[in-house]
């Protein structure tokens, strides 16, 4: 007499294998423990790559200085020259090539992220020259007045 | 550009003071939702288990409409985490890659044990009457009887013995399902509550008691949701028996409704749960007021004055503490009883909701608070995923879902042969 | 039941519990394989913050963003900074609108007048992602989709996050989030594909006052490392236990 008890087992068992066997098509090859820790390093390895190949947007000064010579020697001898060109002229990504050219952000807001007065005498921005943006000139923009390269304001 | 840009939680979060600017609510209306329905799948197993391991008597009503339904429930406990998830599609990669130093991973090796336990359980106990219905739809020609039958001739799975021997053989499997699956209904529900009693960054989640109390209120909510639709389904028939007999219908001989032997036994258990849920609760809460570590100031402010209506006037006061006193006044009557249900069932309702919700109700820099506001009236397809509409069809769901089983395996006015 | 009959029964519940384990997913490469595979021996990357020098001129966090192309009008952000104002009266007055995208122009905190007369103390707090040694967010993702390379960065492998939020929920410090383009766990990586290039991370490499800085914790003589080996640092939130890799200088009390 045949024991009919096991049939469910028999099911669950198929159950298991078709997800092991989908399993088999949907997880990648490199898939696995990297390292010694389960609990830190279990991932697909490959990802690793896939994120040292992320494209970088940001070039540096140095970038900038392969052309624009002038405009960095220009900034060189001001405050300024602690700031990034592309603080201001934005990421130069494939520039000339994509962009072929940068929009410059002349907006008030760019130059108040320092120069906004706050009364906070202990922080390091009260070394920083600064003016109540309601007050000062609210209807110009900052360039009009001030050379954003050089500004050197003591040399009127 | 505005449509694919959706910063999740961004629509239901108001921040006040200060909070991280990464901080929003997350986990908001569909992992509330989440362990309810866990802890209702388990709690009614755990009531048909009561009868069938431990042969209490006084349930044998009860246990396989209970059964039935704890599989009626089982999907829709899958249907909250689908809604939620930000790939949905990607689901299965936990059954595929489980990261076992995670809660969740566990859910995919718990869930199938469970799925595969209740289903053999259902089998063992259904077997007779598979078989009896290939031979009962035998010779009948029209289109439906033609797919019942088959379908019971496929789910006999080539089981076709149905002596004496092989009957015993169902009953003593049944038992030993029934046995295996508390455990494993236990499991279901506390892992559930180990994804949060062991999340150490959410001060109001870290607790080692957190399964426990889980756990404890799954069951509570299980039974309780078992006896309402009981009452429920069984008033419905002997309205309709009154009815007909009222008609003149003859081949209405019995007019039974809901027996109050049945349900007033039932709720000493359901008593008993509920008892243990609060009491774990209450010394959660008690204990972190009197360590008082660094997050008990915006704890206090979040439990005793944000949530206060919603913690100690919902959830203690009407989910709690009244239907207790409900269940227990002497003179119990079914009405009553139905009525403490539904306060059972929405006080362990709130009781997730304080937990996940509540646990999202500070920021983590201990200086802010969130609000959360469920969106009602669905405008894109995150709101009607994570809010009221995303809720409603999964409540509703296992109703349905139960409406067509039962058809297959009927569940009610079967009396369990001892 | 026959003797045959049982082994059978023996041999197939083996199987299938063995069968049942994913195997394949636990294959183990060793440590030196796979630094040796990613280039990343000899290296544990280490975070400096100067919490003496920074301004919250906020350029680093409008870097970061378009670097790493988190959407730029989302209030969401890999990197932020935080303006502390402690009053007399030791009130705390905390805020970071957008981050500190735009920086911090305005004196009023979230709306509210606060005098000047009354200040006692004010400083800028710069946060990240900790890259922590024992990553709490790595420890609960349930499909290892978040991991940690050999020398020390946690990445989130975007083809595989399910998004559930787990490790939103486990990071102590708020530093992940769900990419509104994206739809997966997101957060900083130490710009992984610059300094895997031998270039500065986008943040390092936008502050104008060298309040932020990064290094290779490994190698004695870089000059990140030997500031944070004999000079006073802090991190944030130790009492969690996840070995945070980014140190403060002049980090105050009051930080949150």
């Amino acid at each position: 007499m045949k024991n009919h008890v096991l049939r469910p087992l028999w099911c669950a068992l198929a159950a298991i294998a078709l997800i092991l066997i989908v399993r088999h098509f949907m997880v990648p090859d490199d898939f696995g423990v990297n390292g010694e820790s389960f609990t830190y390093g279990f991932h697909r390895l490959s990802n690793v790559d896939e994120w040292q190949d992320f494209k970088a947007k940001y070039k540096g000064r140095e970038y900038c200085q392969e052309c624009h010579e002038e405009n960095v020697a220009e900034a060189s001898t001001s405050k300024h020259q602690l700031i990034q060109c592309e603080n201001c002229h934005g990421p130069a990504i494939d520039h000339p090539d994509a962009p072929e050219t940068l929009v410059i952000d002349t907006s008030r807001e760019l130059c108040l992220r320092c120069h906004a007065s706050l009364s906070y005498p202990d922080s390091p921005r009260a070394k920083i020259k600064a003016i109540d943006p309601d007050r000062h000139n609210t209807d110009t923009s900052c360039i009009e007045c001030h050379n954003p390269h050089n500004p050197n304001l003591e040399e009127g | 550009m505005t449509e694919e840009l959706i910063v999740h939680g961004l629509e239901w979060t108001d921040k006040l003071l200060f909070v991280y600017p990464n901080e929003f609510i997350y986990w908001s209306i569909q992992i509330v939702m989440y362990p309810y329905m866990t802890g209702l799948v388990a709690g009614a197993f755990v009531l048909s288990s009561l009868y069938h391991v431990f042969g209490q008597k006084d349930l044998k009503e009860m246990a396989r409409f209970s059964l039935v339904f704890s599989l009626a429930l089982l999907p829709v406990a899958m249907m909250p985490l689908m809604l939620h998830l930000q790939q949905p599609l990607r689901g299965m990669n936990v059954m595929f890659t489980p990261h076992f130093t995670s809660a969740i991973a566990a859910f995919g090796i718990v869930f199938s044990t469970y799925a595969v336990i209740v289903l053999t359980e259902i089998w063992f106990v259904y077997r007779e009457y598979f078989v009896q219905q290939t031979i009962a739809l035998k010779g009948k020609a029209d289109l439906v009887s033609t797919f019942k039958r088959t379908l019971y001739h496929v789910l006999t799975l080539g089981a076709y013995d149905i002596n004496e021997e092989a009957i015993a053989k169902d009953k003593k499997a049944v038992k030993i399902m029934a046995a295996i699956g508390i455990p494993v209904a236990g499991f279901l529900h506390g892992y559930a509550g180990f994804i949060f009693g062991s999340v150490k960054a959410n001060a109001l989640w870290m607790s080692p008691l957190m399964p426990v109390i889980f756990i404890m209120s799954a069951v509570v909510s299980g039974i309780a949701l078992c006896m309402l639709t009981y009452i429920i389904i069984m008033e419905w028939k002997k309205l309709k028996a009154t009815l007909a007999r009222g008609r003149g219908d003859e081949s209405v001989t019995t007019i039974r409704g809901a027996e109050i032997e049945v349900i007033s036994k039932t709720s000493r258990y359901l008593i008993m749960f509920l008892v243990a849920a609060i009491s774990l609760e209450i010394l959660d809460l008690i204990f972190r007021g009197y360590t008082a570590m660094k997050s008990w100031d915006i704890l206090r402010s979040v439990m005793f004055e944000e949530d206060f209506v919603k913690i100690f006037i919902l959830q203690y006061g009407m989910g709690n503490a009244l239907p207790f006193l409900m269940l227990m006044l002497p003179g119990l009557t079914i009405r009553r009883t139905a009525v403490a249900l539904i306060l059972v069932l929405f006080g362990v309702f709130m009781m997730r909701w304080n937990v996940v919700i509540g646990g999202q109700a500070f920021s983590l820099s201990f200086e802010g608070f969130m609000h959360y506001h469920l969106p009602i009236i669905p405008h894109n397809l995150e709101t009607f995923k994570e809010g009221l509409a995303g809720a409603l069809t999964v409540i509703a769901t296992p109703f349905i879902l139960f409406w067509g089983i039962n058809k297959i395996l009927p569940s009610l006015n079967v009396v369990e042969s001892d | 039941m026959s003797c045959s009959r049982r082994k059978l029964l023996k041999s197939a519940l083996s199987a299938s519990v063995a069968a049942s384990l994913p195997i394949s997913a636990f294959r183990f490469l060793s440590p030196a394989e796979c630094k040796a595979a990613t280039g990343t021996e000899g290296t544990r990357w280490g975070f400096l913050v100067d919490t003496n020098k920074c301004v919250g001129c906020g350029f680093c966090v409008k870097a970061c963003k378009k670097e790493n192309e988190v959407p730029y009008e989302a209030p969401v952000t890999r990197t932020w900074v935080e303006r502390y104002v402690v009053t007399k009266n030791n009130k705390l007055h905390i805020d970071s609108p957008l981050g500190g995208r735009d920086g911090f122009t305005d004196q009023k905190i979230r709306g509210e007048e606060i005098d000047p007369a009354e200040i006692a103390k004010t400083f800028f707090v710069p946060k990240l992602c900790n890259q922590c040694e024992n990553p709490a967010c790595v420890q609960v993702c349930p499909v290892g989709a978040t991991y940690q390379t050999g020398d020390g960065v946690v990445l989130v492998d975007r083809d595989w996050c399910i998004g559930c939020g787990y490790c939103i929920m486990a990071c102590p410090y708020g530093a992940r989030f769900f990419h509104p383009v994206h739809k997966v766990a997101e957060k900083c990586t130490f710009c992984y594909h610059r300094i895997s290039n031998g270039q500065q991370t986008a943040c390092v490499e936008a502050c104008p006052f060298e309040a932020r800085r990064i290094g290779n914790l490994l190698d004695q003589n870089d000059p990140v490392t030997k500031i944070i080996m004999t000079e006073r640092v802090a991190v944030l939130k130790d009492e969690y236990g996840t070995k945070p890799q980014v140190f403060y200088l002049g980090l105050d009390r009051n930080v949150r």
